[in-house]
């Protein structure tokens, strides 16, 4: 079933993109439709990353994930590249996971 | 910063100095292709899953959309209407290009393909069309090869290095979002639709299925940005 899901999300991402490209730039013009693109990966992101970091299952958990979002917003706030952002939050939480 | 050579290749003089800045967002942005590829197996896709995610997807936040629920316990399904829900911001992009890049027939629908941030960023900042194009193809071009390379490589080590709690690999996905969501964080609105976002989903996350909180909080949020009237942002525009 997973594959089936990895070929209609692939395939769906790729209609999107050739969308764009094939439909009148006047739909561009509508200020819901820019809201909206602006908005959704903002609204999906943020609870990604609260799902991510936060629970476990259902349950909601504070361990060492925490500590490895903490160091990618200072990397963040540093400017640092993306994967020194990503692999330096997971060392940090293997670190901690040690102590 | 050396001064591009106006003869090397027979082109316009800004014609090597572009193809260069092309290859170099390229490589910046393919290389991150192994951190998606060592979280995809983390997640527990097959190697070859995680492939075809880079090759038939290609857009990076809802390839690590998809993984990303698949590893908090979702139904693929969930995976996939996420990573869709993510990927219309696509549709945004293609169309501001396609004016600029003027494409029919194939051409266009092999472009349709390489529309993500990074190449759209580097087609429409040019002053002419056809510097647009040659941003567009060489920036797209080379992250599509070196993404799916890099996929491959992170994804084959993932795969034999073991737990990957040892190594905090659970940790590097929030990490991960939280990279692509910070330059979208720059206005006020966007910041409290974001926290909305996130208080929602954990909120919910205790009483629905997995999967359930990621796509209702993005409904909510959206919603509460909609019913908002598109009041200009900044301190000044509280209300």
């Amino acid at each position: 079933m997973t594959w089936v899901a990895v070929a209609v999300a692939g395939v769906s991402c790729y209609l999107l993109k050739l969308a764009g490209m094939s439909l009148p730039p006047a739909v561009l013009a509508h200020p819901v439709v820019r809201r909206v693109a602006d908005l959704i990966p903002v609204a999906l992101l943020a609870s990604l990353i609260a799902v991510q970091v936060f629970t476990s299952g259902s349950t909601l958990t504070l361990d060492a994930r925490l500590a490895g979002l903490a160091f990618a917003v200072v990397a963040l706030v540093l400017r640092a590249p993306f994967l020194v952002v990503v692999f330096g939050a997971a060392l940090t939480a293997a670190l901690v996971r040690l102590l | 910063m050396p001064t591009p050579s106006p003869t090397t290749d027979g082109g316009p003089p800004w014609r090597s100095a572009l193809v260069r800045d092309s290859w170099g967002v390229g490589i910046a942005t393919g290389v991150y292709g192994v951190s998606f590829g060592a979280i995809s197996v983390a997640a527990g896709l097959s190697v070859l899953q995680t492939c075809a995610l880079s090759l038939v997807m290609f857009t990076g936040a809802s390839q690590f959309a998809f993984v990303g629920v698949v590893a908090a316990g979702a139904s693929p399904w969930s995976a996939a209407l996420t990573a869709t829900l993510l990927g219309t911001r696509n549709t945004l992009y293609g169309l501001k290009l396609a004016p600029t890049l003027g494409l029919k027939g194939q051409r266009r629908w092999l472009a349709a393909h390489l529309v993500i941030d990074e190449s759209t960023a580097m087609a429409v900042t040019r002053d002419t069309p056809e510097q647009a194009r040659v941003g567009f193809w060489h920036t797209g071009g080379s992250i599509f090869l070196l993404w799916n390379l890099a996929t491959l490589v992170g994804a084959v080590a993932g795969d034999h290095i073991g737990d990957p709690r040892v190594y905090g690999l659970d940790a590097a996905v929030g990490a991960a979002f939280l990279a692509l969501l910070w330059p979208r964080l720059a206005s006020r609105s966007n910041q409290a639709i974001g926290l909305l976002a996130a208080v929602v989903a954990l909120g919910l996350a205790p009483f629905t299925g997995a999967g359930v909180p990621v796509l209702a909080a993005g409904g909510v949020a959206l919603l509460a940005g909609l019913l908002r009237p598109a009041a200009p942002d900044g301190p000044g525009a509280v209300r």
